[in-house]
C-alpha cells in the first residue's frame, strides 16, 4: 500500500526531475566551465516551492518536512550538485536559523521572501584563520547604543556575492567563550558591508563561494538573531541540520555517478560484450551500488529523526560522513568505469568527481565529523 | 464554467515494452507510469483557463487503484477533485461508455483530454464521447479560448490550421503548443492529499472487440555510413536491400 507520504514523495521526487532536466541539465557545463551562478534557476526553483521547503505556509513556504526535504535535494543533485549546494545553504543553513531563531518581525521581513526564492541567502560563520576553530573568529560586533558595528571579513561564503541577505556569525564576547557570538541579520547594500573575490575552485562552479567583507558596518539591533552570545550555540544546531543537506548533497552526487557508470556499462562493448558483463566492473558496480544505499538509509534516517524532534547530532554526523565519503569514492570508481571517456569533459562523470570532494569539507570535515561521532558514542 | 479533464496512466515514453502470456498482456514489471503527455496539456490548459477566468476543473480516470498516484499529480498541478472508474479499460468504445455516463451525471461545459493515448493511440475516445452525449467534439487542437460561453480554437489540418468558433458544450482532443507544460509545485503537492478522490464501479458495456496478440516492431538493423563520395552506392542500397526506392 502506498503511504500518502511515500505518495508525496514520490510525486516531488517526478516534480524534481522533471524540473532539473528541463532547466538545469541542458546548461551544466556552460555553468561548470563559466563558473556561472543561475540566479534565475533559483528563482524558478522558488516558484516550485524548493527554495523554502521547510518553511511553514504561514511564511510563504511550502511547511515539508526533513524527509521530502531530503528527497528534493537528492533528486536536485543528482543532476547537478553545485545547484544542491546553492539550494541546501539557501534553505537549511540562512533561512532556517532565520526560521528557528528570528523573531516574529524578522521572519515576517525575511522569509516570504527567502522562500519564494526572489531573494537569496548566505551564511557566513567561517573565516580565513578560523575553519573547523571557529570559536575563535576576529569579526567582531562592538555595541554603541541601539546599533552594532561590525569588522571583519567571513569566506568560503555561499552566495556571498549575489545573496540578497546573510546570516553571519560575529565575536561579541572573548575567543573561545562559548558564549561570545552573536548572530545578525545583513541586507545587501547595507553602508561598510561587501563582497570580496570570488573563489575558482575545482567544482561545485555553478554553486557562487565569495568572501563577504564588514567595515564599520553598522547594523540596528533589531536586526540581532535572538540574544547576544547565543550565536555560537545556534550554529551548532542549524549546522545539525545542515549535515542532513551534505549528506543528501553528497548521495545525490553519488548516485548520478553511479547511474552515469550503470548505463554506461551496459552499453559499452568491449572483446565482443558489454564491460558489464566483465566482473572486475559488476563488482565495482555492487559495491557503488550497496554505499549509495547505505548513504541513502543513513540519510533518511536522520531526516526522520529531525522530523520527530529528536536530537540529531549523532545521526547527522554519521549521515554526513557515510555519505560525503561515499560520493568520493563512488565518483572515483564511475570515472574508472567509464576509462578515457571519463577523464573528459563529453561525460559525466568528471564533474561528479571534482563537485564530491566538496561534501567531504563542507560544513564539518570528515575529520571533525569523526570528532563529533566520537564524543557522542564516549559520552560517560 | 465546469472543466472535465480525462487522464491516461501510460507507460513512460522511455519504458521498455515487453510482453507477457504469449503475446497477449502488456509486461508491467520495472514499467514507470505517468499522465498521457497530451492529456497533460489538456490539464494544463484547464488549469490556465481557470486561473483566468474562475470554475472548476474535475479529472477523469478509467482504470484502476495502481493508477492513483497519476491521478494524485494531475490533483497536485490544479485539478479540484477526482473520479476513477474502478475497471481496467478494455477498448476505446468501453472507456468513452464509461466518460459519457460520468459527463451525463454532471453537465460540464468543456471535456478536454489528449487528441490520443500515447499506448494504444487510437486517438478516437473525444469523438466517441461527444457522439454519445450529443454534442460536438473536435481534434487535434492546438489553441483554445473561451469568450462568453463560446470556445474559439485552432485544429491542426494537413498542412497547416484550422479557426473554428463553437458554443459549449464541447469535446476537445488536445496537443501541444494548447498551453505550458506545467510542473506540480510543493504546495500543490500538499495540498492535493486532501482533495476529494472519488471512486465509482463502472456501467456494464458489452464486449465488441477481443485482444489477439501483441507483436513488437522489428528489431532495428546496423547503422551503415556511407562516405558522401560513394552516394551511389546509399541510393543502390535504398533499391536492394531497403527497398523504399
Amino acid at each position: 500500500m502506498i503511504t500518502e507520504t511515500a505518495e508525496n514523495q514520490t510525486l516531488i521526487e517526478q516534480t524534481v526531475r522533471d524540473f532539473a532536466e528541463r532547466h538545469i541539465r541542458p546548461h551544466i557545463r556552460e555553468w561548470d566551465e563559466s563558473q556561472y551562478f543561475p540566479t534565475e534557476v533559483f528563482h524558478q526553483m522558488g516558484e516550485l516551492g524548493l527554495m523554502g521547503i521547510l518553511v511553514p505556509g504561514q511564511y510563504g513556504g511550502s511547511g515539508l518536512g526533513y524527509r521530502e526535504y531530503v528527497a528534493a535535494l537528492i533528486g536536485i543533485s543528482k543532476v547537478d550538485p553545485s545547484i544542491g549546494l546553492s539550494m541546501a545553504a539557501h534553505n537549511s543553513l540562512c533561512t532556517n536559523h532565520i526560521l528557528m531563531f528570528g523573531d516574529e518581525d524578522q521572519k515576517k521581513t525575511y522569509l516570504p521572501k527567502l522562500a519564494s526564492g526572489q531573494w537569496i541567502g548566505a551564511w557566513g560563520l567561517t573565516e580565513p584563520n578560523t575553519g573547523s576553530d571557529a570559536g575563535n573568529m576576529r569579526t567582531v560586533a562592538v555595541r554603541q547604543g541601539d546599533n552594532w558595528v561590525l569588522n571583519g571579513s567571513k569566506n568560503f561564503i555561499t552566495h556571498g556575492k549575489s545573496g540578497d541577505v546573510a546570516v553571519v556569525i560575529v565575536r561579541t564576547g572573548e575567543p573561545g567563550d562559548k558564549h561570545g557570538a552573536t548572530a545578525f541579520i545583513v541586507e545587501k547594500g547595507t553602508p561598510g558591508f561587501s563582497a570580496g573575490r570570488k573563489e575558482d575552485k575545482l567544482g561545485m562552479r555553478a554553486s557562487e563561494t565569495a568572501e563577504l567583507i564588514f567595515q564599520d558596518c553598522i547594523i540596528p539591533d533589531s536586526q540581532r538573531l535572538g540574544e547576544v552570545g547565543e550565536g555560537f550555540i545556534q550554529s551548532l544546531k542549524i549546522l545539525d541540520g545542515g549535515r542532513i543537506s551534505i549528506a543528501a548533497l553528497s548521495v545525490g552526487t553519488a548516485l548520478g555517478a553511479y547511474e552515469a557508470a550503470r548505463d554506461y556499462a551496459k552499453e559499452r562493448k568491449q572483446f565482443g560484450q558489454s564491460i558489464s558483463r566483465f566482473q572486475g566492473i559488476a563488482f565495482k558496480l555492487a559495491d557503488m551500488f550497496t554505499d549509495v544505499e547505505a548513504s541513502t538509509l543513513l540519510t533518511y534516517h536522520a531526516a526522520d529523526m529531525k522530523d520527530r524532534g529528536e536530537k540529531v547530532s549523532l545521526a547527522s554526523s554519521v549521515a554526513k560522513y557515510h555519505a560525503s565519503e561515499t560520493a568520493v569514492r563512488v565518483s572515483n570508481e564511475a570515472v574508472q568505469v567509464f576509462g578515457g571517456y571519463g577523464f573528459t569533459k563529453d561525460y559525466p562523470v568528471e564533474k561528479f568527481y571534482r563537485d564530491s570532494k566538496l561534501c567531504t569539507i563542507g560544513e564539518g570535515t570528515s575529520e571533525i565529523q569523526k570528532l563529533v561521532i566520537s564524543r557522542e558514542i564516549l559520552r560517560d | 464554467m465546469k472543466i472535465l479533464v480525462c487522464i491516461t496512466n501510460v507507460p513512460d515514453t522511455t519504458a521498455k515494452i515487453s510482453f507477457t502470456d504469449n503475446n497477449t498482456k502488456f509486461n508491467k514489471a520495472g514499467v514507470q507510469y505517468i499522465i498521457g503527455p497530451y492529456d497533460d496539456y489538456a490539464l494544463a490548459r484547464a488549469v490556465e483557463l481557470k486561473e483566468a477566468q474562475g470554475g472548476t476543473i474535475t479529472v477523469l480516470h478509467v482504470g484502476e487503484a495502481d493508477s492513483d498516484p497519476q491521478i494524485r499529480k494531475a490533483l497536485a498541478i490544479g485539478a479540484d477533485d477526482a473520479i476513477r472508474v474502478n475497471t481496467e479499460p478494455a477498448d476505446s468504445y468501453y472507456v468513452a461508455t464509461q466518460i459519457a455516463h460520468i459527463a451525463q451525471q454532471n453537465s460540464y461545459d468543456l471535456i478536454l483530454m489528449g487528441r490520443e493515448s500515447i499506448d494504444f493511440n487510437s486517438g478516437v475516445v473525444h469523438g466517441l464521447v461527444g457522439e454519445m452525449l450529443g454534442i460536438p467534439s473536435f481534434s487535434p487542437v492546438m489553441k483554445l479560448d473561451i469568450k462568453d460561453g463560446k470556445a474559439e480554437f485552432a485544429r491542426e489540418i494537413d498542412g497547416g490550421k484550422e479557426y473554428l468558433e463553437a458554443t459549449l458544450p464541447l469535446v476537445l482532443g488536445c496537443q501541444e503548443p494548447i498551453a505550458e507544460w506545467k510542473i506540480p509545485n510543493m504546495r500543490g503537492i500538499m495540498t492535493a492529499r486532501t482533495k476529494p478522490l472519488q471512486v465509482v464501479e463502472p456501467v456494464s458495456v458489452d464486449d465488441m472487440t477481443s485482444l489477439e496478440s501483441y507483436s513488437l516492431p522489428a528489431p532495428k538493423g546496423e547503422c551503415k555510413m556511407i562516405p558522401v563520395e560513394e552516394a551511389e552506392k546509399l541510393i543502390t542500397l535504398l533499391r536492394t536491400e531497403a527497398k523504399v526506392l
